[in-house]
């Protein structure tokens, strides 16, 4: 795996010229790009949609919007943040970084993956359009429950179509992960050598192409009950609306494991760059991360119940995802272990990865006590349960989606970002998403229901500050697209060497090659593997 | 791990966009019929006759570039990943309607019976219902209906789709013996018996509809019964579209015994219809 490009080809090593480029690349550095922007632009969109609800909820009663506008707000916030910032940054970030981690010229399938970036980008803008429809955006909660979602006005297929073309951009972008990793590592790449960024990106892969059909194929039948007099989740027909959640949750669990599987991969591979030791218990990472993965796809009713099951459901449902506390507690040792007498230093993408293992710790924990069921009767559909997944992905993947921005944008640019101002982003996202999110939880203990507008006198304390705090985390993250902007426009001057980071390229392929990269990035295999991470 | 020199990596690829608007304005177009537009099936169609060009541009790019020898071996993996999970990503589908089949059967028809703890939903809602299969619901929704046997012509449909299976292969052992005649008229075959299959659900969906009062809104039987047919009826379109391609593509002369992924791809694509087929028969008309 020597020549890289077509003999035809051979002249042409550079990019097209002018915006038709990123129109049609097949370069899976163009493609990162693309993908990455896209989800900084819907991260501040969904980010935008989250201050209209924390705007209505700063005091008791009816402020701004009105209540059907603010369960479309609530869905939309939902669905653009999971499959249009978090979901598409990480494939961004599997995009730039796979190939140059495997020592890979480019991705398996270049053209498939350009298709996977305009299908995403085609399924976003059919979701958005629904915004301007007679009858509003979809407002029945992300999950889409019948038969509340089949009260939807004109915007009902638009968003099922656009759940479709989702999916498809999802499996196209795993199924060329896979075939990259499996097909075009380095010849001495083997699989216990990738490092874990690669490993977490792999088992992902394997469950987006496992659950985006079953969602499909849920909303699929919600189009049919809907439009073609079919009973799947009518029971006067003989169907059952519980089974649309029982196939929703075989999707949804796994789902949010997508969401932070690769952010296990991303926290453990900067931990060890600025602690300057290798990873601790790199193979029991690699098991862990197949051990969630596995888990994740036999304890979706959890999500489920107070719904009505048989108690031996409620009972099995329970004890297994109590189990998925082993593993995890397993990485957050590991990170732990990692940083224990290492020398470490604090520039902002360890800031970021350290907050992560903190707070993401806390909604782990959170998560644990909602698993026992008779105590979720109580916390069930309550800002307990916000508090819960938001601490396990703001403070979790976003958070680690910004270290990584920072971690590798030297990389990617060539330039330096500004410290001080990372730092200065740092204090204030991971001080104001406490103070957003924390509340939260008295909130929900409190009984406080969610996706409401309006809400009983007592609870108007703890909103009014949860605002305040999300008022101030949504004006810093403007610190981080100005950081973005300014690091590719030439950031601090400083010429930023191949490691970046002292070491790193003891850990890592990336750092061997120049900053910016060559356009293809290894066009000869690497002969030798670094293994610090290991 | 293949050893191969080159690993062929386009430089730009315009199918892929035009595939994307083609598909949005066809899901738009039929999003807006469903909602009453007059606009939705001018824009299906439209959206629909741009992605057939793209398929079209696609397919005669690739097959170009795979005849003039611009694939390795290690490509030729890349793609065979590919085919093989987006198949899986297909069984994962089917698995969903198979698994609603199987939980409206085997649990909720029961509960709404008085089963288990439905004792107070019999009691309280559909007193009058007894849970039985096949059933269109305690609402006896799409009035009376008879089920489909499985004897008739789903039996026959499962003897040509299996011989379809034997074809395919039979075809597959010609193109390994340079045999190009063998490999045409097993494709053929495989094509014709793909379409005497779709001709054969047809009639079967019409007798539905018109002698035995099974439609789509027949309750949770119809539903299941429907959406698993149709949706595998769907699949078997598309299967013989792609060995069309191929047939088409043997018959200009392409393919070589170590060179041929396309017709591998359609070959398991078309065996696992087949088996998934197997599954139909056994769960929605034999049992």
């Amino acid at each position: 795996m020597s020549a890289v490009v077509a003999e035809h080809d051979h002249h042409d090593h550079g990019p097209a010229k002018g915006l038709l480029r990123w129109i049609i690349t097949t370069n899976h550095k163009d493609i990162g790009t693309l993908y990455l922007l896209f989800a900084l632009a819907m991260f501040f969109v969904g980010g935008a949609m989250a201050m209209v609800i924390r705007a209505e909820l700063f005091e008791p009663g009816l402020q701004f919007v009105d209540p059907a506008f603010f369960n479309s707000m609530t869905t939309m916030h939902a669905l653009v943040m999971v499959f249009g910032a978090v979901m598409p940054a990480f494939v961004g970030l599997a995009n730039w970084m796979i190939p140059m981690m495997i020592g890979a010229p480019d991705m398996a399938l270049p053209r498939m993956n350009n298709m996977s970036f305009w299908l995403l980008v085609a399924g976003v803008l059919l979701l958005a359009s629904t915004l301007l429809m007679e009858g509003g955006a979809p407002a029945s909660g992300w999950t889409l429950y019948p038969p509340l979602v089949l009260q939807t006005g004109k915007a009902l297929p638009f968003a099922i179509f656009s759940v479709h073309l989702l999916g498809i951009s999802s499996i196209m972008g795993a199924i060329n992960i896979i075939a990259t990793i499996f097909n075009m590592r380095a010849p001495a790449m083997t699989l216990m050598k990738m490092p874990m960024f690669v490993w977490t990106w792999l088992i992902t892969a394997f469950l987006l192409i496992a659950i985006m059909p079953v969602f499909a194929g849920a909303v699929t039948m919600l189009l049919t009950d809907k439009f073609f007099q079919t009973s799947f989740f009518d029971a006067a027909g003989g169907g059952d609306p519980v089974l649309y959640q029982h196939i929703f949750w075989f999707f949804g669990h796994p789902e949010v494991y997508v969401m932070i599987l690769p952010t296990f991969g991303v926290a453990s591979t900067i931990i060890p760059v600025f602690a300057r030791k290798p990873l601790f218990g790199y193979s029991s990472m690699v098991y862990a991360t197949a051990a969630i993965a596995f888990l994740s796809f036999i304890v979706w009713a959890h999500h489920m119940f107070t719904v009505g099951m048989p108690i031996a459901g409620e009972l099995y449902f329970m004890y297994a995802t109590m189990l998925i506390a082993i593993p995890t507690g397993v990485k957050v040792f590991n990170w732990t272990a990692t940083m224990w007498k290492g020398s470490m230093t604090f520039e902002t993408p360890m800031l970021f990865s350290i907050a992560f293992v903190v707070l993401f710790t806390m909604g782990g924990f959170t998560g644990l006590m909602m698993s026992i069921a008779p105590v979720d009767f109580q916390y069930h559909d309550t800002y307990f349960i916000v508090a819960h997944f938001h601490y396990t992905l703001v403070p979790a993947s976003v958070f680690i989606l910004m270290a990584a921005g920072y971690f590798w944008l030297p990389k990617w640019t060539g330039h330096m970002y500004n410290e001080r101002i990372g730092q200065l982003h740092f204090w204030l996202s991971a001080i104001s998403v406490n103070i957003l999110f924390f509340p939260q939880h008295f909130l929900g203990l409190a009984g406080m229901p969610r996706r409401i507008p309006d809400y009983a006198i007592q609870f108007a304390d703890w909103n009014m500050i949860s605002s305040i705090g999300g008022f101030i985390f949504g004006a810093s993250q403007l610190l981080f697209l100005y950081i973005v902007v300014d690091t590719i426009r030439g950031g601090t001057g400083e010429k930023v060497t191949d490691e970046v980071w002292e070491d790193a390229s003891k850990h890592s392929l990336e750092w061997t090659l120049s900053s910016p990269p060559p356009y293809h990035s290894f066009t000869t295999p690497p002969t030798s593997i670094p293994t610090e991470h290991i | 791990m293949s050893t191969s020199d080159t690993y062929y990596i386009p430089h730009k690829a315009t199918w892929p966009i035009i595939g994307t608007v083609g598909l949005v304005i066809m899901l738009a177009g039929f999003a807006n019929y469903l909602n009453g537009s007059s606009i939705g099936p001018t824009m299906m169609v439209l959206g629909l006759l741009v992605f057939i060009v793209m398929l079209t541009g696609w397919f005669t790019l690739q097959s170009g570039e795979s005849e003039s020898g611009m694939y390795s071996t290690q490509v030729g993996i890349s793609y065979r990943m590919g085919m093989m999970w987006f198949i899986f990503s297909e069984i994962m589908f089917f698995a969903v309607f198979f698994g609603t089949l199987w939980y409206t059967r085997n649990l909720s028809v029961p509960w709404l019976g008085g089963e288990g703890t439905g004792a107070a939903t019999k009691e309280l809602l559909w007193p009058a219902f007894e849970a039985a299969w096949p059933t269109n619901g305690p609402g006896k929704v799409g009035g009376e209906f008879e089920s489909m046997g499985a004897w008739g012509l789903p039996f026959l449909n499962t003897l040509i789709l299996l011989t379809s299976g034997v074809s395919c292969t039979w075809a597959h052992h010609g193109l390994l013996a340079k045999n190009r005649d063998q490999l045409i008229k097993g494709l053929a075959a495989t094509v014709g018996l793909g379409l005497l299959f779709v001709t054969f659900q047809a009639i079967e969906y019409h007798e539905a509809y018109t002698d035995m009062g099974l439609t789509l809104g027949s309750g949770i039987y119809g539903s299941t019964f429907f959406m698993l047919t149709g949706f595998h009826g769907f699949h078997v379109c598309v299967g013989a579209i792609i060995l069309g391609v191929v047939l088409f593509r043997s018959w200009k002369g392409h393919f070589q015994p170590e060179n041929h992924f396309a017709f591998e791809a359609a070959a398991w694509y078309w065996h696992f219809v087949d088996v998934v087929w197997l599954g139909l028969f056994v769960f929605v008309y034999v049992i």
